[in-house]
């Protein structure tokens, strides 16, 4: 597996705010990431630092052998859709289409185009009459269609509906497959996105809380529901990760059990529940689900 | 897709399923790892680490170049696998629950002889 950016020790202060904090891990070529974490987590600070918009304050980030800030050799891989994009202001989506090239070597203008129609955003309207959705249907066209080595989609679908969310996972699974590369897509839609997702780094408060594949941390918790005395007592000197009861009954989250462990859980008359990856950020991040829930 | 077990996993079953069932015919060829990825809606990395699976077990081979092949005697030896998985995956759970309600083991002879089989 070629590792195509490493990020080490990574600090980004903003006067007072420490917006990443002593950060480090690696991207391996060729996979989907999924850079997760409450608002103001730091995700798009994170992607601002990796495709060179700032500077670091201390640490080191090396994309493609090298550093990204002000290395055309280097940005030439990277295409960074961000939420809010600004164009010129008498600029019409075709300019868009138009001017991506540009940027970008490996642009499909023939993809750019049937992208634009299956999003059904008009390329002859102004950017500025566009609404918050087809802006962002523009993004999305412009990530895919640029093709480029390294793709970062910072949430990437404000306003999109879900009919058009499911569009771009289709065309992005279908078009990663076919051109693979590297895509780092940090969302809050964590279980629309979850099955896409081969690697997950979850960002709170500027550090990194988790860096493992989507397949590891599937079943990498459990929640144990039963009455409460039988939860406590198999639990006890267990890390919990949550905990909640009602009455007598009770709920507890744990780490990964091995197969005997499930089944003295079973015997003991516990039930067992899979803990989704928006469950356990959630758990794990302190956060309320409400607010991942939320578009 | 269950949230519990590995989606590799699943995928594989899934196509063992479909082998059993003839959907997916000896010799016949299975849809590519990328096909599949897109039809799922999952990382296509994990698709194939589900179809290695297979391929590893000498249910699925390879021709280069064209694809992915269901291999002779697949369909066969699946049955004879599952068939052994039957009694723990099936009946002990099933006696288990039975036992939890008070059912005879005759009550329960005579209650799958009066379930219609699903077609």
């Amino acid at each position: 597996m070629t590792t195509i950016a490493r990020v080490t020790n990574v600090t980004k202060r903003f006067r007072h705010v420490t917006a990443v904090d002593d950060v480090s891990f690696s991207l391996d070529e060729g996979k989907i990431y999924g850079l997760l974490g409450r608002n103001g987590a730091g995700k798009t600070t994170l992607m601002s630092l990796l495709t060179g918009q700032e500077f670091a304050s201390s640490g080191s980030i090396e994309l493609y052998g090298a550093s990204p800030v002000e290395n055309a050799r280097v940005l030439e891989h990277i295409s960074f859709i961000k939420e809010s994009q600004r164009y010129p202001d008498d600029f019409k989506v075709k300019h868009v289409l138009r001017s991506a090239p540009w940027f970008f070597t490996n642009w499909d203008a023939e993809y750019a185009r049937s992208l634009a129609h299956d999003f059904r955003v008009p390329v002859d309207r102004r950017i500025k009459k566009l609404s918050r959705g087809q802006l962002s249907a523009v993004g999305v066209i412009v990530g895919l269609a640029s093709r480029a080595p390294l793709t970062f989609f910072d949430e990437p679908y404000l306003g999109l509906d879900a009919v058009a969310r499911q569009l771009f996972y289709d065309r992005l699974l279908a078009d990663v497959g076919e051109h693979p590369r590297t895509v780092v897509l940090s969302t809050h839609l964590i279980d629309e996105v979850s099955e896409l997702l081969e690697h997950v780094l979850v960002i709170d408060e500027g550090r990194i809380l988790i860096d493992e594949s989507a397949e590891d941390l599937r079943g990498s918790a459990t929640t144990l529901v039963g009455a409460a005395t039988v939860v406590d007592g198999f639990t006890a000197g267990r890390d919990v990760i949550h905990r909640e009861g009602i009455g007598g009954l009770a709920s507890a989250t744990v780490g990964r059990l091995t197969e005997a462990e499930r089944a003295e859980a079973r015997t003991v008359g516990l039930e067992l529940a899979p803990v989704s990856l928006q469950q356990l950020i959630v758990r794990l991040t302190n956060s309320s689900e409400k607010e991942y829930l939320a578009s | 897709m269950d949230e519990g077990r590995p989606i590799f996993l699943q995928i594989a079953e899934q196509i063992e399923n479909d082998i059993i069932a003839r959907a997916l015919p000896e010799e016949s060829q299975v849809p590519s790892t990328n096909e599949l990825a897109a039809f799922l809606r999952i990382n296509p990395a994990t698709a194939g680490k589900g179809v290695n699976l297979l391929v590893d077990a000498g249910i699925l081979y390879k021709k280069r170049g064209i694809g992915m092949f269901v291999a002779s005697g697949a369909r066969t030896r699946l049955i004879a696998e599952r068939r052994e998985r039957f009694r723990d995956q099936y009946l002990v759970p099933l006696l288990a629950e039975a036992a939890k309600l008070d059912i005879s083991a005759e009550q329960l002879a005579s209650m799958i002889r009066d379930t219609p089989p699903t077609p």
